[in-house]
This record gives structure tokens, C-alpha cells and sequence, in this order.
């Protein structure tokens, strides 16, 4: 029986890797079946299940937060998101990082002052080369 | 010279401090080799979203997507990627040259900055020094996640989108070994992918559903993230390798500073005991005079 190598990766880790004789993906459009050889393809996924069929029809199911499905006749690749997306979502997420920013930096000026933070860096450079130096004496 | 047991209680708390820079150093190294784990563990999703990008802006060659095409520069983003916490050497302070280097650079050519700062220590630095921070993430942990991210680099996609800003950069450092990081910056946008060549030739294509267009909106928005997350992760990599190697040196030079007082401490303690004999001798000599 033909088989099709199934391919499931997330930006932070591998989730699922092996063959499977069939594979059922959630894709934006509708549910996709996609057996061995089947055309190439490329679809975004939405939240679902992601089975796939070994050859004696026993099922493994993993649930995805949505993604991408890129299908090439031997291989299935599913590049799936490891958080919750939607535009509002993320919307929200900048929201958040912005109102951090506001918080955590309160007061400080707009402009980097190149210079002192240039006469700051060389400072500390100059203390650990010093640092270094004792340390050689010793 | 100091006394005995002044001496001997400033051993005592040397050896504390070295005690837990050593128990520092062993936590370190053992959080090196997940953070490797981790790096690896990213690869293949970064390597595969490259592909895909690749196909689609081949299959969409006529459209030009704006994350694709240069454009004058009048401002930029950089995403900069730090650690939360401190005690890692120079690793912060090399990147943050290179970063101030970088601004100088700009400031020269009259094109503003916006930053996007990842990591406590960033923060505090561009708190001091000023920046125009349009968005920050901290305490990401020990394993960072792209999920704390999200919110920083939607800002900058968004102003990128906007044209508030012309190019977007994240700096963060390279893991080289775990002796040697060095500060990277890297462009993202517009992003270079280039699809290979061999490819080409065959002739195939995706269906894409829905349109390669909207398509590769998304994958190019995921390709921007999992750039950055790998930076994080890297860089996170990188400051545990600083660790191990500052905490390290610190070990060393407490135990050189602990023998130094023990000797120390010895000759006080002979000197002491030299006295306390001439004294006797003395009384002798006096009585029996």
C-alpha cells in the first residue's frame, strides 16, 4: 500500500513525524483528505484536528491552533502555529507589548543619546579589561 | 595586619560567594544544552517556511508583495533581543555597541529609529539612554515562546505596512561555541528569499487555496516570526553560554582570593603565636633575673 510521509512542525519543535496512509487536515476551505500522490498544494489550516491513518486504519489525532499545509505527492508538511491567531488576537498581543513599552520607559527621552551611551559602553569595556589585568598579576 | 578572626570570617564568606557562583555555573550548563535543543527543534519549521516562501513569490511573480521591495529609507525598526538577566559577562554590553554603532549610523544619514526591545535588560538600557520604543517583551523564561513575541512584531509589521517604517532588523547574538557570541543584526525586511534554482526547471506547481496573494501574507508574516523566535532562542542559548563561562572566572578568582587570605591568615596567626612566646621568654628571663 502506498504510503505518504506525514510531517507535522511547529516553530518551536517537531510535533509528529511518520506515514501514514491517509491524512485529514482542517483546511480554511473546508476539510482536506489527502492520500499518497495527491496534487501539490499549499492552504492555511484553521483550529482543528489533524488525523492521520496509519495502514491498518488506526487514527492519531493532534490538535492545531491553525497554520499552513503544503502537500507534495510522497510528503505532507503541516507548519502549524503554536498560538491561538486571528488579526484581532494579534491586535491585542500589540496592544499589550506597546502599553509595556509606555510603562517601562516612562519619562525616558525619545532620542538615544548616542554619545553617552558610547562613553558608557567604553567604561565598562575599560573596567573588565582592567578586571582582566589584576587578574593576570595575581 | 587584620586579625585572626576577622580574617577567617572573610574566608567563610568568600567560599559562600563561591559556592554559589559554582552552583551558577552548573545550572548554566545544564540549560546550555536545552537551549541547543530548542535551536534545533526550529530549524526544520524555519527551513521549510523559507521553501514556501519561496514557491509562492515564484508562482506570484507579476504582484510584488511590499515585505518583498526595497524602498527609499526613512526610518526603521529593529527588534532587539536581550536577556533578562544580568551576571553573563559582556554579552549584553557587545550587542548593545553594535546596536548604538548601528543608530549612530542612521542618525548620521537623518533616519530615525524605532525599537522593539526584547528582554529586561534592553529595557532598561534604552530607559537610560532614550529610543523612540515602540514595543517591549520581558521575562520570556527559559524557554521563550512565540507567543510573547507576537505583540512586538505585529507593532513593527504593522508600521512596516503603514510605511511608517522602510526596514525592519533584529539584533540579537550569534551562538558560535560556547566560548565565543557574537552580535548579529540581520535584515527582514524587506525579506531576500530566494528560491532555488533547481526547482525551477521542474515543471510544478501548487494548487493554493485561497489566492497565492493572500497566502503569502500569511506565510510570509509566520516566516518573520519564526525568524525572530529562532533569535530569542538563540540568544537565550548565548547568555546561558556567557553565564557559564562569567560564573566560571568567578569561581576561579574566589578561590584565588581564598588562598591568598589563608596565607594570610597563617602568617597572623604565626605572628601571634611569636608574640605570645617572646612574652613568656621575657617573663622568665625577668623572674629569674
Amino acid at each position: 500500500m502506498a504510503m505518504i510521509q506525514v510531517d507535522i512542525v511547529s516553530a518551536e519543535g517537531e510535533i509528529h513525524t511518520g506515514e501514514a496512509a491517509m491524512v485529514f487536515a482542517p483546511a480554511s476551505m473546508g476539510e482536506v483528505g489527502i492520500a499518497p500522490r495527491h496534487a501539490p498544494m499549499l492552504t492555511t489550516l484553521k483550529p482543528g484536528e489533524v488525523r492521520v491513518q496509519d495502514a491498518d486504519g488506526n487514527e492519531e489525532a493532534f490538535y492545531i491552533t491553525g497554520g499552513m499545509l503544503e502537500i507534495q505527492p510522497s510528503k505532507v508538511m503541516i507548519l502549524a502555529d503554536t498560538a491561538l491567531r486571528g488579526d484581532q488576537l494579534d491586535e491585542a498581543a500589540a496592544l499589550a507589548a506597546q502599553q509595556q513599552a509606555e510603562k517601562a520607559l516612562e519619562g525616558a527621552s525619545q532620542e538615544t543619546d548616542v554619545a553617552r551611551a558610547q562613553a558608557e559602553l567604553e567604561e565598562a569595556r575599560a573596567r573588565y579589561r582592567a578586571a582582566q589585568k589584576l587578574k593576570g598579576k595575581r | 595586619m587584620a586579625g585572626e578572626k576577622e580574617i577567617r570570617s572573610k574566608i567563610a564568606s568568600v567560599k559562600n560567594m563561591q559556592k554559589i557562583t559554582s552552583a551558577m555555573e552548573k545550572v548554566a550548563a545544564s540549560k546550555i544544552r536545552k537551549a541547543q535543543k530548542q535551536m534545533e527543534a526550529s530549524r526544520p519549521y524555519a527551513d521549510r517556511i523559507r521553501r514556501v516562501v519561496g514557491h509562492i513569490t515564484h508562482a506570484n511573480s507579476e504582484s510584488k508583495h511590499p515585505f518583498l521591495t526595497e524602498r527609499e529609507v526613512s526610518r526603521v525598526g529593529y527588534i532587539v533581543i536581550s536577556t533578562d538577566r544580568g551576571l553573563c559577562g559582556g554579552l549584553n554590553a557587545n550587542m548593545f555597541k553594535t546596536m548604538i554603532g548601528e543608530i549612530a549610523d542612521w542618525q548620521d544619514k537623518d533616519v530615525k529609529v524605532d525599537l522593539a526591545l526584547v528582554g529586561a535588560k534592553a529595557v532598561a538600557f534604552f530607559r537610560r539612554l532614550g529610543g523612540n520604543v515602540v514595543g517591549t517583551a520581558t521575562h520570556l523564561g527559559d524557554r521563550p515562546t512565540v507567543n510573547d513575541l507576537i505583540g512586538s512584531i505585529k507593532i513593527m509589521l504593522t508600521s512596516y505596512e503603514e510605511g511608517k517604517i522602510d526596514r525592519l532588523y533584529v539584533v540579537h547574538n550569534q551562538f558560535v561555541n560556547s566560548m565565543t557570541q557574537t552580535p548579529l543584526v540581520l535584515q527582514l525586511l524587506p525579506a531576500s528569499v530566494k528560491h532555488e534554482e533547481g526547482e525551477l526547471q521542474e515543471h510544478w506547481d501548487y494548487i493554493y487555496e485561497p489566492e497565492a496573494s493572500e497566502l503569502l501574507d500569511s506565510v510570509l508574516m509566520r516566516y518573520i516570526e519564526s525568524q525572530v523566535y529562532r533569535g530569542a532562542v538563540e540568544n537565550f542559548a548565548c547568555e546561558m553560554a556567557a553565564k557559564m563561562v562569567a560564573m566560571k572566572s568567578a569561581t576561579d578568582n574566589a578561590g584565588d582570593i581564598i588562598d591568598g587570605l589563608q596565607l594570610e591568615y597563617n602568617k597572623a596567626r604565626q605572628a601571634a603565636i611569636t608574640q605570645e612566646i617572646s612574652e613568656i621568654v621575657g617573663g622568665a628571663a625577668a623572674v629569674s633575673g
